[in-house]
């Protein structure tokens, strides 16, 4: 197991340096961003230069690429164009996106996960058609749409909530843009659950349970659910580094922010600093949550270890 | 659609459940300064591009900041956008190039230190030297001496400017490199504002907190999310706030923004979206503010591309300005927030001021048979066809540019004659735009820096000028704009700038399409709401409760 991780972390190595490499180059190619600071009017040719020479964008490519690589080890990822560091950009951003992530992952979880087990149980009656045809509307009806309407209707009709997110970003505040960035996903999780769990709930070892006289919600919580999650886990694992990359159409629309905010303000001023400073530690949330997510499988199935 | 609906009502039960909690939350933390005696308003923002120095802001909303909290020689009065004395006892000259101001008594920053002639002088000084990095340098770029400390090229030979001297604790000489009898009214913007000691001691700090002189002081600044601004009691000028401050609240998105307005989290939105100008009468009634603003959109052209600078090409611009329906795309996209343009400078200038209604004639009157006509005679469109360059990421350029391609494509017969060209971002479109990448149309908005014709023509098509990114070049119209800068009495002067302006139209330089509205949108609690003529809210003036 001690062996198995640290192998996968040594492979993370080349995904780590490949990725920022790709982003940083993918930045690089869209253009002059100094041409963008100074609005409908030219930068003068000297403060332009000045302007470059500070950035460090008039070095070739690969050595900003290689200086940047250097800072990032030492813990510094630049400078934004408004002046403020990335780091101190991330550490406001980061735990609001990671609140956000954690609501949306919890809704996932109980509602995705109880739905599923529900309707597995329950395959082909009314609560399971009900369920699934909701779940097929939620996939189907955009995230922005869905954001929009709650934010309308709870907001600005009912005021039962804040339609936009203060700075501090409470959990409680986030309960809704949670629900809205967790929908399409918690759709997925339950049917995932629901197939799962209706395959399984005709295997032999549920069977061999049931004759053993064991009592149905130790069946279902201690045979069933814990082999029939093994895909749904791997579902949210990859889901994590998804729902804090992608929550850029939910953060705009409750004005919260986080990570999505910042990835857009920096994709719009054409900010590589901030840009591949955010997509780097994005990508190694990725891959810590793949290999956490590895790691579960052993946990839920015994059969599955890794010498 | 029974799914739907089904669906619908479990969501709005879950939410509902979930929505309980949170209020119950939220409410005890609640009283969003509102609290305090309603005297705070709070006000839509967005973060600053640049870092918030006032010679490194060129934008609205960093803009917007320092005209509250600072004060400069001049000050552009909110309705008609003169500029008026505010710190300036008085501003002489004999010669239009030789200047001697004289800083009123009694005025100082808001941590007590006294603002005089030096305030000025070192505040100019960093805002013009290189190694500052101040993007709006060049405003000091009239000053004796500005080559020295912003050389094109090269280290820089000064750390002053040799045209500026200080003479007494509140006079100071100003020495201009040519004559430029506008010179006094360009001193209401914000990059001529003076600073204090405290900017230079402690840059870092004054960063995260600035000091100004102006009726408002910063009691906080929470970098990309609020900035709160409380009034400045001791403050000695006579526009003193009206109200106990203001709270500038950033938005990632501007319908949020207009959302929070409804639901009554929000005061004052400055930047009514597009998508709700349909609703907004019904939504706000009066509340709501549609004024000009000194912005114009027009349409320039490559002419470093000699596709676009043949002998017939004048004819095929005035033609496909002939075959641009104004009117109709401003009532039906813009809900009439844009005035069909009549000329290239700005209503907000007045008759006075320099702006000449109709001074395009029947060049900007859409017409479909005379533009076919034009175009025609004038060799045809470049490879049959036209391609207008913009910005897609904001402003909602795609649907007006999609919208003028419709009218020259319907004027000329033609499904081909026109398409748009997007450019991902405003950086990316700068970056093409200014480095003449570009083989036809392309948009360029102005937005004056302050309200003077010669904003308006100067630095868009004087020759190699910072903003003539087309590189039209007309000697004539060089030698107007000299000779108009250099007169002293204003009217002539304006009447000079006029004939310079025809000289863009008979070559039409740029197509004007049309006048960019200013709008707002308030909360019951306000009154006394107007825009200024950069579209900026005079916040001073607001009244709460």
């Amino acid at each position: 197991m001690g062996r198995y991780v640290v192998r996968r972390l040594v492979q993370m190595v080349p995904v780590f340096i490949g990725s920022t490499l790709l982003i940083f180059l993918m930045v690089n190619v869209m253009g002059d961003p100094v041409a963008g600071l100074c609005g409908d009017r030219q930068c003068d040719a000297a403060t332009a230069a000045q302007l470059k020479k500070e950035f460090g964008l008039d070095q070739p490519v690969w050595q900003q690429y290689l200086t940047y690589m250097g800072n990032v080890f030492t813990g510094d990822f630049g400078t934004a164009f408004n002046g403020q560091e990335v780091t101190e950009l991330m550490s406001t951003a980061f735990p609001v996106t990671f609140r956000l992530t954690v609501v949306a992952i919890l809704f996932e979880v109980l509602i995705g996960i109880t739905l599923g087990v529900v309707t597995g149980l329950r395959r082909g009656r009314p609560i399971d058609t009900g369920v699934l045809l909701l779940t097929l509307v939620v996939i189907s009806v955009p995230t922005f749409v869905t954001g929009l309407l709650l934010q309308l209707l709870l907001g600005v009709e009912r005021d039962w909530i804040r339609p936009s997110v203060s700075t501090e970003a409470p959990f409680d505040e986030l309960i809704v843009p949670g629900l809205v960035l967790a929908s399409v996903s918690l759709a997925y999780v339950t049917r995932l659950t629901r197939t799962s769990i209706a395959e399984n709930r005709r295997s032999d070892y549920v069977r061999t349970a049931i004759a053993k006289g064991l009592p149905r919600h130790r069946v279902v919580t201690r045979h069933l659910l814990r082999n029939s999650l093994i895909p749904v886990v791997t579902f949210i694992g990859a889901d994590i580094g998804f729902l804090m990359g992608g929550a850029i159409v939910t953060e705009r629309i409750f004005n919260i922010h986080g990570v999505g905010y910042q990835l857009y303000q920096g994709i719009l001023r054409q900010n590589t600093q901030t840009v591949v400073g955010f997509v780097t530690v994005l990508v190694l949330v990725f891959l810590l949550c793949n290999l956490v997510v590895d790691l579960l499988y052993a946990v839920l199935d015994p059969r599955i270890r890794y010498a | 659609m029974r799914g739907a609906t089904n669906a619908g009502w479990a969501a709005c039960a879950v939410a509902v459940a979930l929505a309980a909690t949170a209020c119950g939350g939220g409410g005890d933390s609640g009283g969003d300064g509102g609290g305090d005696g309603g005297a705070v308003l709070s006000s839509s923002w967005t973060d600053p591009q640049n870092p918030l120095e006032p010679a490194n802001t060129n934008e609205v909303q960093g803009g917007k900041v320092l005209s509250m909290i600072f004060r400069g020689l001049k000050q552009y009065d909110p309705k008609t956008g003169e500029a008026e004395d505010m710190l300036a006892e008085k501003i002489e000259t004999s010669d239009s190039r030789n200047y001697t101001v004289t800083v009123k008594d009694g005025w100082t920053f808001s941590d007590g230190e006294k603002v005089t002639a030096k305030s000025f002088v070192d505040a100019w000084n960093y805002g013009a030297s290189l190694r500052n990095n101040q993007k709006n340098a060049y405003f000091f770029s009239y000053i004796e001496g500005y080559d020295k400390v912003h050389p094109a090229k090269g280290e820089q030979g000064a750390e002053t400017m040799s045209g500026l001297k200080v003479t007494g604790e509140r006079t100071f000489t100003v020495r201009l490199s040519q004559k430029f009898s506008s010179f006094p009214d360009t001193l209401g913007y914000n990059a001529f504002v003076p600073l204090p000691r405290a900017f230079y001691d402690d840059h870092d700090g004054w960063l995260a907190k600035p000091v100004g002189n102006g009726p408002y002081a910063v009691e906080s600044y929470t970098k990309g999310s609020e900035m709160r601004l409380t009034k400045w009691d001791a403050y000695p000028g006579e526009d003193a706030a009206r109200n106990g401050g203001v709270t500038l609240k950033v938005y990632t998105d501007n319908n949020t923004a207009y959302t929070d307005l409804m639901a009554g989290n929000l005061d004052l939105v400055d930047d009514v979206p597009a998508q709700q100008l349909k609703n907004v009468t019904n939504d706000l009634g009066d509340r709501y503010l549609n004024t000009p603003a000194g912005i114009i959109q027009t349409l320039a052209f490559p002419f470093y591309d000699k596709n676009w600078n043949k002998a017939g090409s004048v004819k095929v611009r005035k033609g496909l300005s002939r075959a641009i329906n104004r009117k109709q795309i401003t009532e039906t996209i813009f809900q009439k927030t844009r005035t069909p343009a009549t000329d290239w400078t700005s209503p907000v200038l007045g008759a006075d001021g320099g702006y000449k209604e109709g001074l395009c004639g029947e060049w900007c009157q859409y017409d479909a048979a005379a533009a076919k006509k034009l175009i025609k005679e004038g060799g045809g469109l470049p490879g049959d066809q036209v391609k207008i360059t913009y910005n897609a990421d904001t402003g909602s350029h795609k649907l007006w540019v999609d919208a003028v391609c419709n009218s020259i494509n319907n004027a000329l017969d033609n499904d081909r004659a026109c398409v748009g060209n997007p450019i991902g971002t405003f950086a990316d479109f700068r970056s093409k735009s200014t480095t003449q990448k570009l083989s036809g149309p392309f948009r360029a908005g102005w937005q004056m820096d302050y309200p003077l014709t010669q904003n308006f023509l100067q630095p868009l098509y004087y020759t190699d000028a910072s903003s003539n990114d087309g590189k039209w070049s007309n000697e004539e119209f060089d030698r107007l704009v000299d000779e108009a800068n250099a007169e002293t009495d204003p009217a002539r002067a304006v009447e000079m700038f006029q004939k310079a302006e025809r000289v863009v139209r008979d070559n039409m330089a740029a197509i004007p399409l049309w006048y960019q509205n200013g709008s707002a949108g308030w909360s019951e609690r306000l009154s006394n709401v107007a825009l200024n003529p950069f579209s900026v809210p005079v916040y001073d003036q607001i009244k709460v409760g």
